[in-house]
């Protein structure tokens, strides 16, 4: 079937339930009110089955009642996760099984940028939307840079710490400064590294166009509302791309031609 | 309701914490940090900030630290410049030290006694101030009232802005609350210094300033007045910053603050050594103030199983329980917290539940504990959210828990509608109302699961203890220390020479003066 109605308790009747608060006090003409707005999203008939004060100037209610709209299935468009998103017990043991060690991220914010909410909220272990940072995963060491961080430091402090990521936020900008911040860093990164041992670059904050990582010469963008685990199932993801790209050949002279740590940034 | 517990496990538990504890003391003796130093310049009436919004506090101690170190602690080079006439007065004095005018020493002979009185006047008359605002809430609370029933009921604003968060929190008290919180901005933590001024834009939350405090204490005030009882203000003192926002919370009358000895260690990656030595000087401001302390032990079970975790919460509370004791808090002051975390999909959770809260009450009778709502298992579902928060309510004034944090239905969804918080209000109010005094009738049996369990959880609380007290490191840190470098609490590795914030400590030297710390210390 690809043309769908809601379903209450009979196929077909397109029942809805749903709540809302009008700034209004509670009375008959509140009532109404909501009767209206119910109406006008295309319920017909609705009930009004609850409505109750909230203080003097609210008033919430719940109202039933009757859709005409179809769900025509067959033209849903949504934009897939190309990756299978997976659990912190999951990725340890993918990454256990990838690596056979833990897999290490960097992360930073760079540039004059302070704010390490971005970064904070997907490497500390307090996390993010009820669910842990990176911290929280057996299978991954975390070195968190913290704040206004520059390209050079970061590169080495990679390098040093043989990252297998990369991970930096962007949070306030302006003049699109985490353009110019992230092309910097990518670049940074593309000479300091051959391009088979480079660690996998990653951007995220509330500003960025998730599908300019062309332009910006990095892996993967993260957008609002990104939460660690989809980061972590990304790395894994790539990472084990990466390898089964590469073969076992290339892995050999990749550990061989691991360059030594450089000066250590603070 | 009463547990049949294992007395001679309860006195085992007790003294570990404080063997434990005590070298842990000893330690936060020896040093001393930044914010401590900041704090007692607050205390002494430095405030304001410069043009770029760096505290004056900061730049004044920078530069006293600049020029004779942190260990002898500021209040010697800083009174003594103001002696010899550098400047008229501390705020004065830091905006020429910025400027590279002043050269700060370490004072001897008549003239280190004299820095020493003056700077002691100084912080005492601040501490006069906090203790003056403590008896104007003892005033006031007497004068309109109390909140009239126990659970209090802590609800939390967080809009980032100020000026929105006051109507908020004025409406929130209207409704029901007895407590607000205003929910500090994401990242603060990790600031080191207060930011200064009334504030309109935070991450997640609204900043802790003087000002903000002060605002939003003004317009509780003004409700407290309206509904004939007093309602309560929370902030945190935890971070980088956590002394100098108990100062400023002592100074603008807040009646709760956060306060957990081990969460930012664990949680936030700060140093444990600026943590205890924070810790301890905060917990003396707080024991002042008359403010009650919560500690943060839901958050241990928002990372472990609930289950399999719930000894850690009991350790964490002896420990948090032994710090306050030391640093002067009274049992009235210790929101020890705990959390209703425990997987609903699993058989009996609520009978468990059950048994740790008991547990928690016995241990602390005195203490008006924290009962934390339901955050790891609410899904989306907000109907099935709603009857879990039921059972927590249920749970909590079966227990005769003292604070509730109302769980909203919405949590993991968006931040709290004006409809959630009434829904959550309505529900508080049906249990309370049903079954407030259900605790009366009801007895757990001596031998049955309820309590077994709680005996079983105790027991594993002392095992752990015993284990930290026998834990050792290579330096020959506290055995806490090493403990936390292991990974003990909350799965987090933490060694004591990690973390941030380790470049603001310094062990003090034989001149080292603070006279915030002696005064505290007198009482």
């Amino acid at each position: 079937v690809t043309v769908l109605r809601p379903y209450g308790d009979t196929t077909g009747d397109g029942m809805v339930q749903m709540s809302f608060t009008l700034p209004m006090p509670h009375s008959k003409l509140a009532e109404g009110a909501a009767q209206q707005l119910a109406n006008k999203m295309g319920m017909d008939p609705a009930m009004v089955v609850h409505a109750k004060a909230m203080g003097p100037d609210f008033t919430f209610f719940i109202v039933y009642g009757r859709v005409h709209h179809l769900v025509e299935v067959d033209k849903v468009r949504v934009v897939e996760r190309d990756y299978p998103l997976l659990s912190p017990k999951e990725a340890n043991l993918a990454i256990r099984k990838l690596l056979r060690r833990r897999l290490v991220v960097v992360g930073a914010c760079i540039g004059t940028d302070a704010h390490t909410v971005g970064i904070d909220a997907i490497l500390n272990i307090k996390g993010f939307a009820g669910e842990k940072g990176l911290e929280y995963y057996r299978e991954v060491r975390v070195v968190n840079m913290g704040a206004q961080v520059s390209v050079p430091q970061l590169v080495a402090r990679a390098r040093a710490e043989k990252a297998d990521a990369v991970l930096v936020s962007q949070v306030v900008t302006q003049r699109d400064a985490h353009l110019l911040n992230t092309q910097e860093m990518s670049a940074a990164f593309r000479e300091a590294y051959p391009t088979a041992t480079r660690p996998v670059l990653v951007v995220g904050g509330p500003r960025f166009d998730e599908s300019m990582t062309a332009e910006l010469g990095v892996d993967r963008i993260f957008g609002r509302g990104t939460t660690p685990a989809d980061v972590a199932s990304y790395l894994v993801h790539t990472l084990a791309a990466r390898r089964a790209a590469t073969g076992s050949a290339a892995r050999n002279a990749a550990t061989t031609s691991d360059p030594a740590p450089e000066e250590q940034a603070s | 309701m009463k547990l049949a517990l294992d007395e001679t496990a309860v006195r085992q538990a007790r003294t570990l914490a404080a063997r434990v504890g005590q070298p842990i003391v000893d330690l936060a003796r020896q040093h001393t940090t930044v914010s401590v130093e900041r704090a007692t310049l607050r205390l002494a009436g430095v405030s304001g900030a410069d043009p770029d919004g760096t505290p004056w506090v900061n730049r004044l101690l920078d530069a006293v630290r600049a020029d004779v170190g942190l260990e002898h602690g500021a209040a010697l080079p800083v009174w003594d410049a103001l002696l010899r006439g550098e400047a008229e007065d501390l705020t004065t004095l830091a905006q020429k030290a910025s400027a590279g005018s002043v050269r700060f020493r370490l004072p001897e002979g008549r003239e280190r006694t004299r820095a020493r009185s003056a700077a002691r006047k100084q912080v005492g008359a601040g501490l006069r101030r906090i203790d003056a605002r403590r008896r104007e809430r003892e005033r006031m609370v007497q004068r309109v009232g109390d909140a009239p029933a126990k659970p209090w009921i802590y609800l939390i604003v967080a809009t980032g802005d100020i000026y929105e968060d006051i109507p908020q929190a004025q409406a929130a008290a209207r409704e029901g609350a007895d407590i607000i919180a205003v929910i500090r901005s994401t990242g603060q933590s990790l600031l080191d210094y207060v930011p200064e001024g009334p504030t309109r834009e935070g991450f997640a939350g609204t900043y802790a300033t003087q000002e903000n405090f002060r605002l939003m204490r003004g317009a509780l005030d003004e409700t407290s007045r309206e509904l004939g009882r007093y309602v309560r203000l929370t902030n945190y003192a935890s971070g980088l910053c956590m002394p100098e926002m108990a100062a400023l919370a002592g100074l603008e009358r807040l009646d709760m603050m956060l306060n957990d000895s081990m969460y930012g260690i664990l949680f936030r990656d700060i140093n444990p050594v600026r943590t205890f030595v924070d810790q301890r000087f905060s917990r003396q401001v707080h024991a002042r103030a008359g403010i009650i302390i919560n500690t943060g032990e839901d958050n241990y079970l928002t990372t472990a199983d609930a289950v399999e975790a719930a000894h850690t919460v009991t350790v964490s509370q002896l420990l948090n329980e032994f710090f306050a004791k030391e640093a002067g808090l009274e049992d009235w002051q210790l929101g020890l917290g705990h959390a209703f975390e425990i997987d609903p999909a699993l058989p009996d959770s609520f009978r468990l539940e059950l048994a740790h809260a008991l547990l928690a009450r016995q241990l602390f009778p005195e203490a008006p504990l924290k009962w934390m709502p339901p955050t790891r298992h609410m899904t989306g579902d907000v109907f099935r959210g709603y009857l879990l928060d039921a059972f927590f309510n249920l749970a909590g004034a079966l227990t005769g828990q003292g604070i509730l944090l109302v769980g909203m239905m919405t949590e993991a969804v968006v931040t709290p509608w004006l409809s959630d918080r009434d829904l959550a209000l309505q529900n508080v109010r049906y249990v309370m109302n049903a079954a407030g005094r259900l605790h009366e009738d009801f007895h757990p049996a001596p031998d049955g699961f309820i309590a077994r369990r709680a005996n079983q959880v105790l027991g594993e609380a002392v095992a752990l203890l015993e284990r930290i007290a026998a834990d050792s490191d290579a330096e020959g840190d506290p055995p806490l220390l090493a403990a936390i470098a292991d990974g003990t609490f909350g799965l987090m590795r933490r060694p004591a020479d990690g973390g941030r914030g380790l470049d603001g400590v310094a062990r003090k030297s034989e001149d080292y003066y603070n006279p915030a710390t002696e005064l505290l210390e007198e009482k």
